[in-house]
């Protein structure tokens, strides 16, 4: 493990600085950014402004060292190897483990099942808890503002065992509305899956409320951290969700990693996802007994460098702490604001007043893939189109918006950059 | 990089500004619904056909400036031409819009404005929408076209 990212380490600016004699260091951005090589590419003669986050973070070094070092040094299947070298891979994949228990404050590494992504993770859910749960007649709640990822497989499940979704709406601002998300709660309800900050409209929902009111009556529930889990601190057991997914690539780590979060009580009743490798205990063609979770979820050879960059990637975002992080994204935010409402004829979509880093808009008379190809053109990346949730463009009466998406290594240079180019768009189509 | 206003040409602006033959067609002989599944553009064509000859043709619908300048641009060019034109012209627009290497094909008159579209990879399927579209409605097809 290398220490480049202790260098970095201002977990401690936000305490006020008294005596500037002694004043914390405050957050650096600049060094913050120069452990994302790809930061200093170029697009064209112009910078890179990467503000599409909410599709996909960068990597910093510790991330691509721990790949590259697990490639050059300690590759070798896991478990079950009695050599130095499978020892030493089973060791850091379960350390891996470990990491992202720690960071979601898990009770247990037992307790953190590796995915390819959060949509994998919610699908294991379905496929496995949501079988054996949800029967017809039996209803599982969602919200309207979901990604697809957390539609499609409960309409799937829906669909297989005659029950039904029900899905609570949201506000003009996007935000929940908790008294009818209350009012669809009931003895038919069997799930209640939930986003816990919106990727088309930054919302972060109440979901400690939200978990109460479910635990009310009964309902055990699912949360959704893809966008969450890389702006603010996420702790399971003070949330009480039974299940949290999260996607590595939006973590600053890997792609084709994730983690899922699932209670140990629900992870030993629930029937295993797929079969393979790894997750038996012993088989024969009479009868086959699975392992104990997670492994009992984990068929086949894993994504093993993908879950120890996972796991760097996680020990690197603690490192520069989340006290740091929301110092410094929440007043980028802020600025960012400010600076689009000022744009001409700029609409935001998704205003609700708790929102992180998220910032969809659309441009009178423009179409959102008209300003991501100028806005392009000025070294600018933001993604453009529904961004995977349909009903939330329905919802708002748009076919599409441009979103910008901000990391902890952007700057308010890249959003003025992001206005200027917008001055462009505004030019080209007067 | 190549310039912006290779791809946004005034031509294009104003058929997006206004887009002509824009609406529904009562009773058409012909039509197809377009689907981008990438973006959620949704677009209609309807043609009116007499002795193999389009006489009318309309579409309805939204998107981006480059699939409704080109939906637009389309119906201009159609109209008054014979369904085996049309796939012609289909075919040497596809060519322009996706081959780099071909040449400008003069044959295809005003539609030659979205020759910058083959700079834009990510844009080829905006341009070519509304003709897959055409292309269900003059095959008759029952199902929704679509740029994947």
């Amino acid at each position: 493990m290398t220490d480049v990212y202790r260098d970095v380490d201002v977990t401690t600016t936000t305490v006020a600085p008294t005596d500037p004699l002694v004043a914390p260091e405050p957050f650096d951005v600049g060094r913050i950014r120069e452990l994302f090589p790809i930061l200093a590419q170029r697009v064209g003669d112009k910078p890179l402004a990467y503000l599409d986050n909410a599709a996909t973070t960068q990597k910093p070094r510790p991330v691509l060292d721990a790949l590259s070092r697990y490639y050059a040094e300690e590759n070798a299947n896991i478990h079950r190897g009695v050599y130095a070298l499978s020892q030493h891979a089973t060791e850091a994949y379960e350390g891996a483990r470990a990491k992202v228990a720690r960071f979601l404050n898990a009770t247990e590494p037992a307790e953190i099942i590796f995915t390819r992504n959060a949509t994998e993770g919610i699908n294991l859910v379905a496929q496995t808890f949501g079988r054996q749960t949800v029967g017809a007649g039996d209803e599982v709640v969602i919200s309207t503002m979901e990604h697809h990822s957390n539609i499609v497989p409960w309409q799937m499940l829906c669909e297989e065992k005659g029950a039904r979704l029900r899905v609570v709406p949201i506000s003009d601002t996007g935000e929940l509305m908790l008294e009818e998300l209350a009012s669809l709660l009931g003895p038919r309800t069997k799930l209640l899956s939930i986003v816990h900050m919106s990727n088309s409209l930054g919302t972060i929902n109440p979901v400690r409320e939200v978990v109460e009111l479910a635990q009310a009556h009964g309902v055990p529930v699912l949360i959704d951290g893809s966008q969450a889990a890389y702006h603010m601190p996420v702790d399971v057991q003070a949330l009480g969700c039974d299940f949290y997914v999260v996607t590595g690539h939006k973590l600053y780590g890997p792609t084709g990693i994730g983690a899922l979060y699932g209670r140990r009580a629900l992870l030993d009743a629930m029937p295993p996802y797929q079969g393979g490798g790894d997750m038996i205990r012993s088989v024969t063609f009479e009868r086959t007994t699975y392992n104990e979770v997670p492994h009992k979820f984990e068929a086949g050879t894993p994504h093993i460098a993908g879950a120890i960059g996972l796991g760097a990637a996680v020990d690197f975002i603690a490192g520069v702490g989340f006290a740091a992080i929301t110092a410094h994204e929440r007043p980028l935010l802020e600025y960012a604001t400010a600076a689009l409402e000022a744009v001409p004829g700029l609409r935001l979509i998704g205003t609700a007043p708790n929102k992180a880093s998220i910032l969809s808009f659309v441009l009178d008379g423009v179409h959102a893939h008209d300003i991501g190809t100028i806005v392009d053109t000025e070294g600018v990346a933001i993604r453009t189109g529904h961004h995977c949730t349909q009903p939330v463009m329905e919802r708002f009466g748009v076919p599409a918006t441009a979103r910008a998406s901000l990391a902890m290594y952007n700057t308010t240079a890249e959003i003025d950059q992001l206005v200027a180019a917008l001055t462009k768009v505004r030019e080209i189509f007067g | 990089m190549s310039d912006l206003r290779e791809l946004y040409q005034e031509v294009i602006l104003d058929h997006n500004r206004s887009p002509r033959n824009f609406g529904r067609l009562e009773d058409p002989t012909l039509q197809a619904d377009g689907h981008n599944p990438l973006c959620g553009d949704k677009l209609t064509v309807a043609l009116n056909v007499a002795d193999g000859v389009v006489t009318d043709i309309r579409f309805e619908g939204s998107g981006c400036a480059i699939s409704k300048a080109s939906a637009s641009l389309m119906t201009e060019g159609i109209k008054g031409k014979t369904l085996d034109e049309a796939r012609a012209l289909f075919e040497r627009f596809h060519q322009m819009v996706t081959d780099q290497a071909a040449p400008a094909d003069a044959s295809l008159g005003k539609l030659t404005v979205f020759a910058g579209v083959r700079d834009y990879p990510a844009r080829v399927k905006c341009a070519i929408l509304a003709w897959h579209t055409l292309l269900a409605a003059v095959d008759n097809s029952q199902e929704p076209a679509s740029t994947e």
